[in-house]
């Protein structure tokens, strides 16, 4: 207790003297305020995931119009697209790009960087994070991935093409493709700082929830996004290590001669000197981290999702600590899953059975936590707030995608699904398209707690029905083009006899995605108006329970004037009954909702319990009211 | 009527809100109209594809949408000066288009599940095929029932429980016995999934040779951007390779030291015997390819460096697929999935399934990958070396090739 004391005695301080010192640059660029980093976080991932966009739209209309011109691809692209039309080579590229932009700097940094650096300090109870300046250079490290990673687009040899996952030799060897060239050297070292990145602000985030909580935030007491954004930190600093040391062993092998991942190569007849590598291992390297991230993806949509849910039913989450438990389990499973996606690599059929195993156990947390959110809905007074529809709409994704999933995750089911179309359905849906709507729940919910200002409802309206129907236009039909054969990473279907049936999909696709890109102008504009114009944020929006809501709506450093707030109760206590509202917030003690109060919130405090039993039979009215 | 309550009647400001959308609508429509009047004259196929066309569409589009927002608040004031409460419910909004877009959903899937589902790949064409068919078949019942009765529940309840002044959620944070059911059922229903999954996948790789029917084998070796072929020869065994001794002539590389390599041959298209087991060993020159042959339920990844194994038997011959699926320009093929470069999607081979008897003949006509260069090359004497002879030098291969040749005559 003392040292929170201290604590916040300190802060207090630097809140006061903070006004003084202020400078632009201090405020707006070198900030270590941890609501403007999550701003910027916001922000460069924002525009990263505009930027993806784009270039799957590009590839889209390559795969539509696989024989027609398009002048104006020539104006944007240069040689890439000569005539119009996107070489086979940018093809690669682009979709490379797009997966490695979305995976890594939309969903892991601009979702979990976003809100953890946000949230955690304000549903905590801290006065920022435990250590500002790594924050700051998380961020920066962050903004120096992006920029390395789009510098590639303006080398004479294009971006990394050989898809996000790198496999070498395709990767290593530079006369395998042209983008295995310098391209690929800066998706490397933009990978090195991303992870750089990701683990000063996940160490950042452990650190601070276990050391930094206000007076009576028990770990039970923490909201779900909380606990997510705790789990995914773990999870972070657990395995982006062994990409970083796959990354500097496939550094070695193309620019040091090594031969860790390569071994009897014959590129048309020039024979490598590489001997005694394996290719495999760098999958296992890959994917150790790479699994773990797609939970790193989706776990704090799950979170976000999980408060949005029941702050807009006005109903506590069902099951706290069964979805506690579940993100537990996903994240130990999550570490041996991995080889799932190798069964047809080449790896020893034997671990191919031991990881279905795995695989298929991971499904079972993931249902608990769909019945747990329909649970959560039922009997609910919904109110659809545009997060809500979000929260919503992620829940339908995280069911259509994760059941396609227990296909996948059948080794001998993926036999003939790996790497086809129905691998792209699945993961766009469950991990893409699911996580993205998390981002946008947690966007419009806590754009009032980021900028002070609440963003147009109406806008966002529109903005979800176009995305959500859109989005399940798109990645539905491409199921059944992976159920009949058709791989994913192809240039065109036009050489094919029995793909071309799929090309009419294709274009009906290309144009829902279309759709999808043109409904996100609705966001944009609405974000961007709403940080200067929009409607100035009462205190608690939402009337949720939460502490963030405590704060003042105009920003300080050290968010609370004077103390931090104390927590009293867990935060979804929504529509108590014998309570008159249907909140209460984590910070309003038992002594003064006498009337709702139930046995079960004093944790077997035999002293309160007793406390409450007078108070009830001196009141018997309102007992019975209850 | 007063002309205030007739600005704030309900009626009159749909009205309004209808005209204003309809009469933009007709500009559009005249504007279209004047548009298509003119086509004639110009080459339209250009204008599709300027960038501006586009833009113009779209702002037409975001100007539409203004108007109708713009509309949607007139109405909603006029209703606050009238004293009234929110103009539009949009909680009942939403909860209708959840509960419409349920409906249309499912349709949507039914549609897809009836017209894209008939697209698909014929039945399995080999025997391990079969199973992963029926498994499919099996998880496919399995997921599309949760699909379908979870996301009755989740729009459901989003329609039902739509927010409303007068009621009060039902403070319900937890119960352990429903809890435990869905933790449970879904586990049962996936233990089932895995040991079946594990049973089939057991049975597709540790696959116990008989003696009296062994495997055919075939290699097939991926670079960018093809495929080759090489059958066993008479021997009924491909014989070594060895990458360093890759040249123009021997682009595979085979050690021709190795006897069982002098027999090997070539073969632009895969022949396979009907109802034999085959075994394809895989390989890689360059990059990581993958063989995926879709009809047989048959994928592998070449990897250079290493040997890749699948066995499998296929169970019908091409003429039968073409008259089971009515199409006779049906081919089996097999093809590359594995990002591979920028041929990646042009890597095929057609698969030729045939009668026994077929099959030899079509194999006797296959020439041999050594030939004289080669066998100058690897001091080897240029005159041709009966394949028995081979056979007869190496006591331990004999037996081989025998049992062998006994299965190839089967």
């Amino acid at each position: 207790m003392s040292t929170i004391a201290l604590h916040d005695e300190h802060n207090h301080d630097h809140a006061d003297h903070g006004h003084h010192k202020e400078t632009l640059i201090s405020k707006y660029i070198f900030s270590m305020d941890h609501k403007m980093i999550a701003k910027q976080f916001l922000i460069t991932g924002i525009i990263m995931a505009v930027i993806a966009m784009g270039l799957s739209i590009l590839f889209r209309i390559q795969l539509a119009w696989p024989d027609q011109n398009f002048p104006f691809l020539e104006t944007f692209l240069g040689k890439w697209a000569a005539d119009g039309r996107i070489k086979p080579d940018f093809y690669l590229a682009l979709v490379t790009i797009h997966g490695t932009i979305m995976v890594f700097f939309v969903l892991t940094a601009g979702l979990s960087g976003t809100f953890s650096n946000l949230l955690i300090p304000l549903q905590i109870g801290a006065r920022d994070m435990a250590s500002p300046f790594l924050n700051m250079l998380s961020y920066w490290f962050f903004f120096m991935a992006c920029v390395i990673m789009m510098s590639s687009f303006f080398i004479q040899t294009g971006p990394a093409s050989g898809g996000w996952t790198v496999y070498p030799p395709l990767s290593v060897v530079a006369k395998a493709m042209p983008g295995s060239g310098l391209g690929m050297t800066l998706w490397l070292i933009s990978m090195v700082l991303f992870v750089a990145s990701s683990l000063m602000g996940g160490i950042n985030y452990v650190s601070t929830i276990l050391n930094m909580r206000t007076k009576g935030m028990d770990l039970w007491k923490m909201p779900l996004t909380i606990w997510a954004f705790f789990l995914t930190a773990i999870l972070g600093i657990l395995s982006f290590p062994v990409l970083v040391a796959g990354v500097v062993l496939m550094v070695f092998d193309r620019s040091f001669g090594t031969s860790f991942y390569l071994s009897d190569i014959v590129m048309g007849t020039d024979i490598l000197p590489n001997e005694g590598g394996s290719p495999i291992l760098w999958q296992h390297l890959f994917w150790f981290l790479g699994h773990p991230e797609v939970y790193i993806v989706i776990m704090p949509a799950l979170g976000i999702s999980s408060e949005v849910i029941s702050v807009n039913s006005r109903k506590p989450i069902f099951g706290y600590h069964a979805m506690v438990y579940s993100l537990i389990g996903i994240t130990v499973l999550s570490f041996i899953v991995w080889g799932h996606h190798m069964f047809v690599t080449g790896m020893n059929p034997l671990l191919g059975g031991v990881f279905m195993i795995t695989t298929l156990i991971i499904a079972v947390p993931s249902a608990v936590k769909t019945f747990n959110y329909l649970a959560t809905l039922w009997r609910g007074n919904i109110r659809f707030t545009p997060a809500m529809l979000f929260a919503i709409g992620l829940v339908s994704f995280f069911i259509s995608g994760g059941l396609t999933g227990i296909f996948l995750g059948n080794a001998s089911l993926d036999i003939n699904l790996h790497d086809t179309y129905f691998v792209v359905a699945h993961f766009h849906l469950v991990m893409g398209s699911a996580a993205i709507f998390g981002m946008l729940a947690g966007v419009y919910h806590w754009f009032p707690k980021m900028f002070g200002r609440m963003m147009n409802a109406k806008l966002g309206y529109l903005h979800f029905w176009l995305t959500f129907i859109a989005a399940y236009l798109v990645f539905f039909p491409l199921h059944f083009l992976g159920l009949d054969g058709v791989p994913r990473r192809y240039y065109a279907f036009t050489e094919f006899e029995f793909m071309k049936k799929w090309l009419t999909v294709n274009v009906f696709v290309t144009w829902a995605a279309i759709m999808a890109a043109l409904a996100q102008v609705a966001f944009l504009f609405n974000f961007f108006y709403s940080i200067f114009k929009g409607k100035v944020s009462p205190q608690n929006p939402w009337e949720s329970n939460t502490l963030e809501w405590t704060a003042p709506v105009e920003h300080l450093h050290g968010n609370w004037p004077g103390e931090i707030p104390t927590v009293y109760r867990w935060p979804y206590d929504y529509s108590k009954p014998g309570h008159d509202a249907d909140f209460i917030p984590q910070t309003v003690p038992f002594s003064q909702t006498m009337s709702s109060n139930l046995p079960h919130d004093f944790e077997g405090n035999a002293e309160a319990e007793k406390i409450q039993q007078d108070w009830e039979l001196a009141n018997p009215v309102a007992e019975s009211k209850g | 009527m007063s002309l205030r309550k007739f600005i704030t009647n309900k009626t009159t400001a749909a009205l309004a809100v209808l005209i204003t959308v309809f009469a933009n609508t007709s500009v559009f429509a005249q504007d279209a109209a004047a548009g298509a009047a003119a086509a004639p004259k110009v080459d339209m196929g250009e204008v599709y594809k300027s960038v501006i066309f586009y833009i113009l569409v779209f702002l037409a589009v975001c100007l539409f949408i203004a108007i109708i927002g713009k509309a949607i608040r007139v109405y909603e004031l006029s209703r606050e000066a009238q004293g009234k409460s929110v103009g539009i419910n949009w909680n009942r909004v939403h909860a209708s288009l959840f509960a419409l877009f349920l409906v249309i959903g499912l349709y949507g899937v039914y549609w897809e599940y009836t017209v894209h589902g008939a697209m698909l790949l014929p039945d399995a064409a080999s025997e391990h095929g079969k199973k992963i068919d029926e498994m499919f078949n099996l998880t496919l019942i399995i997921t599309t029932i949760v699909f379908v009765v979870t996301h009755i529940l989740l729009f459901g309840f989003s329609y039902i429980y739509k927010y409303s002044a007068k009621r009060k959620a039902y403070y319900y944070p937890h119960n352990n016995t429903i809890e435990k059911i869905w933790t449970i059922v879904p586990a049962l229903v996936l233990t089932v999934l895995v040991l079946m999954g594990f049973l089939t996948w057991r049975s597709i790789f540790f696959k116990v040779e008989d003696p009296n029917n062994k495997p055919l084998q075939i290699e097939v070796t991926s670079e960018q951007f093809k495929w080759s072929i090489r059958y066993p020869g008479a021997d009924g065994i491909v014989g070594n390779k060895n990458y360093k001794l890759t040249t123009a002539t021997n682009t595979l590389g085979i050690d021709f030291k190795d006897i069982n390599s002098r027999d090997d041959e070539m073969a632009d298209e895969m022949v396979l015997p009907v109802g034999k087991p085959i075994k394809l060993i895989l390989t890689s020159k360059d990059v990581i390819h993958s063989f995926y042959m879709p009809h047989f339920r048959v994928q592998l990844n070449t990897v250079p460096g290493m040997r890749t194994i699948f066995e499998f038997t296929p169970t019908k011959t091409t003429a039968e697929m073409q008259q089971e699926t009515n199409d006779p320009n049906f081919k089996y093929l097999f093809l590359c999935a594995k990002i591979c470069g920028a041929g990646h999607y042009n890597m095929q081979k057609v698969v030729r399934v045939v009668s026994e008897a077929e099959y030899k003949t079509w194999i006797a006509e296959q020439k041999t990958y050594l030939n004289d260069d080669l066998r100058k090359q690897f001091n080897l004497p240029v005159a041709p070396a009966p394949v028995k002879s081979v056979a007869d030098s190496a006591a331990k291969d004999s037996a081989a090739v025998k049992t062998n040749q006994m299965a190839l005559n089967k």
